[in-house]
């Protein structure tokens, strides 16, 4: 059916569909009037936060709503066919061979008792009616298409067998068994580090090249949007706001909320002192409070009442655009050149003595063999001579990916854990071997921690005012209760929550007031050190900003020294004062942000930044791409650690990257670099990112 | 995988010792010997000549010892008494025979009430006992695994409804009552619907199956056998169900059922090649636990249907305080729930991949 298709027409053509869910409470529309093409080896992007409908969209074009989804308006046309009225049947043989998807989470979307090769295997068993030598053989070369070492072992493990980056290749490798037309790519790599993120969006970018094949990419990363796509696709709250070619919406944006959504990312140009981010007021709708009129029109600046929110507002074209349209009564008459009114300066921290310092801090974990016990007993190397101090009011941002001991680090801290060797000052006291039940209140409370996933950490069965008050408790705080419920609501105020949320469950509260109510509880003791362990990176963007604002004012005016850890590169930039590169439990480079964001660089940390996204179309940087995956560290290899992947180790005379560990040095300004290259060579580095 | 199978075999045994000496300790409580002497010495014996009894059939000394020497680790009481003849747990015709003489050995003690040793008792019924098992087995996995797999494919259907209804109802259920009911229905020549199809001329006997299963220990047959082992079965249908239900359900919502689902699987080869496996590991350990609780669901369907097997004579060694043969029991009893785990876990293994043993 594939053969006699018009090339020219667009492959997918989504019009005015909407999509409702049927629950008890009655119908819940989810999708509103959405209209998409995609063109022939087109890559549209859809961009949104969480519950805008973007995953809806993308399974209603695999017809897979579940019981309770249902269309119940327009039509989705792949290759001319209208999908809303297909039988199963039909749907089936379309499935999997002329549009197929990749998922979120790779781990959980293969078959834990099935080998990689059966599962990629029956793809073509399926749709050719291929055999089964043939069709493993197939699989043994999509495999080494997709950049996968050893496509032998490949086929014959299972999947917990492998990384995340390569679970993640397998499903690419899976959907692009039968060559489909349309790949529907669902936050394909959301769960996965930055540079391994970035291998996986140069795989998908050349196989859609090679293969011509179509894309509607899904995330909510903009950077990521830029990187891969054409066009996109602006929604919020279950509409499309604003749709053209990539470079022109972002550029050019014709919509208040994708502007808005732009002032609150960290782009390089934001600055928390001098151009803070703006946070978007106000909260997202849900399905059934949805205002009338303009749904962003409550949280809008440039909001006219009785206007925007009289009736529907339809897309309208921008002219001379790329089909460029936009969901908004008032596009041509607002300023977009304008720059935003409200941006407050604010005075830089000072930065005070040292309230923290470690030295040779190491941290080993022994493990035994297998299950059962026996086998030979490993150890862990997961921190390594870390050395740093951190002073009062000062932000320290801890950077590195999953595995690279920057968690273990805070649980040494916290008192979780206790070091192997070496020390931790706190203030003027030794905590390195003093667990958390042994240590006094005051050290408790004086290190406190936020936490990544404000979801799992709040007690689902107490009310917020009663977890904060708790917390005060513990921390021995107030005279009585009069006194800890008055605390209680100074902190409520602190982190900007209304006093009455002290009555509410979490299941009552959003993702970003969750996350301040964590806020407010590791701020309950009057906390000094605060270690926020990727606080924002389980939040939509445009709350990311607010939350982020948040801390930094708290820290503002506590003089609280942050340890921010995050793999966000772009977050770590806006608001840290020095930063820390970790790989495989060693500081590779540490130094104040400007020193560490420009050359000279360590090979490790030059390549994360030229792996985080950016979604800036004036900027340029360079691709370096990270092969293989992180080593083991119950296996690190010999001398660096980096050496296995790095591209300047032929740079370096006498292999001595293979041999030896090398010294961490001093260069200008106390910036740090554990590396063996040459200070010619350091010197002679270009910078990743170039803004034109 | 061997290191691991001598590993468990040692906590077996472990686990063997601590139980039998449990029932041991249980089933040699003063008051149990001193109702065993007068049983088989006599019921008007004084007070001092059961206590002379007890030590003279070598129930004295402490618990410790007696379990020593029941197992055969320590050597067998012997005593002349004063009638000049020698006693003794390893002697026979007045012969010392062997040292050590326990359970180890290979001497069970003998049967009080079947006057014959345990072991050969114990052995005979068992093999009866295992037909019934065997044949409840048969009926019940692959009964159960069909419902709950059909049931927990589509959760919430009206096919899952109905067989969930089944399977509650079932389950809840004891023998003793499902037993007599199936009788009842089936085994009464005036009530049920055996008289009804006897009218109708659709059998030729008086009942559709057999009220008891004393005639299947010589010649099993569908008319005898039916009825114990649906009384036991139906039980274990519901509940293997509901298991497998609930596993199946979570599978079917599972994420890697959604990618086969949008590979262009079809429904059938979805459940049959993806979901299947990995929901069978869950009902895998409860159908492995089903052995040992068979062994106790037979106490009461082997009594109802009196078929002499293994829960029978447990009944009647229970009943008669015949210590020997209860200990017997014991310790089969003791062996089929250790060996059925570690089948369990070692067919765990295969099914689950992810789990590798050291």
């Amino acid at each position: 059916m594939s053969d006699n298709w018009d090339a020219s027409k667009p492959i997918l053509q989504i019009e005015n569909l909407s999509i409702s869910f049927f629950t008890r409470l009655g119908e819940i529309p989810a999708v509103m009037d959405f209209s998409c093409n995609v063109m022939a080896g087109e890559a549209m992007g859809l961009v949104g936060e969480s519950g805008c409908g973007k995953s809806t969209v993308a399974l209603a074009v695999m017809r897979d709503l579940g019981k309770n989804g249902r269309i119940v308006g327009g039509s989705i046309k792949f290759k001319g066919r209208d999908l809303t009225n297909m039988s199963q049947e039909e749907l089936r043989h379309l499935r999997g061979s002329e549009m197929a998807m990749i998922y979120q989470e790779p781990m959980a979307s293969l078959n834990p008792a099935m080998k990689i090769g059966a599962q990629l295997a029956e793809v073509p068993m399926i749709h050719q009616g291929m055999g089964k030598t043939d069709a493993w053989a197939l699989a043994r070369q999509i495999v080494a298409d997709v950049r996968l070492p050893d496509p032998d072992r490949i086929l014959n493990a299972y999947p917990h067998q492998l990384s995340g980056g390569q679970q993640q290749r397998i499903v690419i490798a899976m959907a692009l068994m039968s060559k489909p037309a349309l790949l529907i790519l669902d936050e394909p790599t959301t769960a996965l580090d930055v540079t391994v993120e970035a291998g996986i969006v140069d795989l998908v970018k050349d196989l859609g090249t090679k293969y011509g094949t179509s894309m509607l990419f899904i995330s909510h990363n903009l950077g990521l949007i830029l990187d891969v796509c054409d066009r996109l696709c602006v929604m919020y709250s279950g509409e499309a706001v604003e749709t053209g070619n990539v470079r022109e919406v972002f550029s050019t944006m014709r919509h208040p909320y994708t502007q808005a959504l732009f002032r609150s990312i960290p782009l390089p140009s934001a600055d928390k002192n001098a151009s803070p981010l703006i946070a978007i007021p106000g909260n997202f709708p849900l399905p059934h409070e949805r205002p009338n009129g303009c749904n962003f029109g409550p949280r809008c600046d440039y909001f006219e009442k009785g206007r925007c929110n009289a009736q529907d507002i339809p897309m309208s074209a921008v002219p001379n655009g790329d089909r460029h349209a936009s969901r908004c009564l008032k596009w041509s008459e607002i300023d977009w050149a304008a720059p935003p009114a409200l941006r407050t300066q604010k005075p830089k921290t000072p930065i005070g003595p040292v309230v923290l310092k470690m030295e040779d801090l190491k941290k080993y974990y022994s493990t035994g063999g297998g299950a059962f016990g026996g086998g030979a007993k490993k150890v862990v190397k997961a921190n390594e001579t870390l050395s740093f101090e951190a002073h009062e009011g000062e932000t320290l941002a801890i950077v590195g990916e999953s595995g690279c001991g920057k968690s273990t680090f805070a649980k040494v801290l916290m008192g979780l854990e206790t070091a192997t060797s070496g020390s931790i000052m706190l203030f003027d006291e030794r905590v390195q071997s003093t667990p958390i039940q042994k240590r006094n209140t005051d050290t408790v409370s004086s290190v406190q921690m936020v936490f990544q996933n404000p979801f799992d950490t709040l007690n689902p069965s107490m009310s917020v005012g009663r977890q904060i008050i708790r917390a005060l408790e513990v921390f021995k705080i107030g005279a009585d209760d009069a006194a800890r419920e008055a605390r209680m609501l100074d902190l409520l105020d602190l982190v900007k929550l209304p006093r009455a949320f002290a009555n509410r469950m979490p299941r009552q509260l959003s993702g970003g007031q969750k996350q301040r109510v964590g806020i407010a509880r590791a701020f309950a003791g009057g906390a000094k050190v605060v270690v926020a362990d990727e606080p924002v990176s389980a939040l939509d963007v445009s709350v990311q900003a607010a939350v982020t604002d948040l801390l930094m004012d708290i820290q503002r005016e506590n003089k609280t020294t942050l340890l921010f850890i995050s793999h966000d590169l772009s977050i770590v930039r806006y608001l840290s004062d020095r930063v820390m590169v970790m790989y495989l439990g060693h500081v590779v480079e540490m130094g104040t942000t400007d020193q560490v964001f420009q050359p000279p660089y360590h090979p490790y940390t030059e390549a994360l930044l030229s792996a985080v996204p950016i979604a800036d179309p004036k900027v340029t940087r360079k691709r370096i791409v990270l092969q293989g995956d992180i080593p083991s560290a119950v296996n690190p290899p010999p001398g660096c650690p980096f050496q296995t992947r790095c591209r300047w180790k032929t740079q370096v005379a006498g292999g001595l990257c293979d041999t030896q560990m090398p010294p961490l040095r001093t260069l200008a300004g106390g910036h740090q670099i554990k590396c063996h290259l040459d200070d010619k060579i350091l010197a002679e580095m270009e910078p990743v990112i170039k803004m034109a | 995988m061997l290191l691991f199978v001598i590993k468990r075999f040692g906590v077996m045994v472990l686990t063997a010792l601590a139980l039998t000496f449990v029932v041991f300790y249980l089933t040699n409580l003063p008051p149990n010997l001193e109702k065993l002497a007068r049983t088989e010495g006599s019921v008007r014996m004084t007070d001092q000549a059961v206590a002379d009894w007890i030590v003279q059939n070598g129930h004295g000394g402490s618990v410790f010892g007696r379990y020593a020497e029941w197992l055969g680790v320590a050597p067998g009481w012997a005593l002349t008494d004063e009638k000049g003849v020698l006693r003794g747990r390893c002697v026979t015709n007045q012969v010392q025979t062997a040292t050590y003489c326990g359970v180890l050995q290979g001497n069970w003690g003998t049967s009080t009430v079947f006057k014959k040793p345990v072991l050969d008792s114990v052995i005979e019924k068992l093999g009866q006992t295992a037909y019934l098992m065997a044949a409840v087995m048969l009926v019940m996995v692959p009964t159960s695994l069909l419902i709950g797999v059909m049931s927990g494919m589509r959760e919430g259907s009206k096919t899952d409804r109905v067989l969930s209804f089944f399977s509650i109802a079932t389950t809840a259920t004891p023998e003793y009552v499902s037993g007599v009911v199936l009788v009842a229905i089936f085994a009464s020549a005036t009530t049920g619907l055996s008289p009804i199809l006897a009218e109708w001329g659709w059998i030729d006997r008086k009942t559709l199956f057999l009220g008891t299963a004393t005639s299947a220990q010589d010649n099993i047959t569908f008319w005898n056998f039916t009825l114990p082992v649906m009384t036991i079965a139906t039980y274990g249908i519901g509940y293997i169900a509901r298991m497998t239900r609930a596993s199946m359900a979570e599978v079917m919502t599972a994420q890697y059922i959604r990618t086969a689902r949008l590979k262009g699987a079809t429904f059938r080869s979805v459940v049959l090649k993806h979901a299947l496996r990995n929901a069978l590991i869950a009902p895998f350990t409860v159908i492995m636990l089903q052995f040992p609780w068979l062994l106790n669901g037979v106490v009461i369907v082997e009594t109802l249907f009196n078929y002499k097997g293994f829960g029978w004579t447990l009944v009647q060694a229970a009943g008669n305080n015949d210590i020997d043969l209860l200990l017997g029991c014991a310790v089969v009893a003791v062996f089929v729930v250790l060996v059925t785990q570690l089948i369990s876990d070692i067919g765990y293994v295969f099914l689950n991949p992810r789990i590798r043993l050291a």
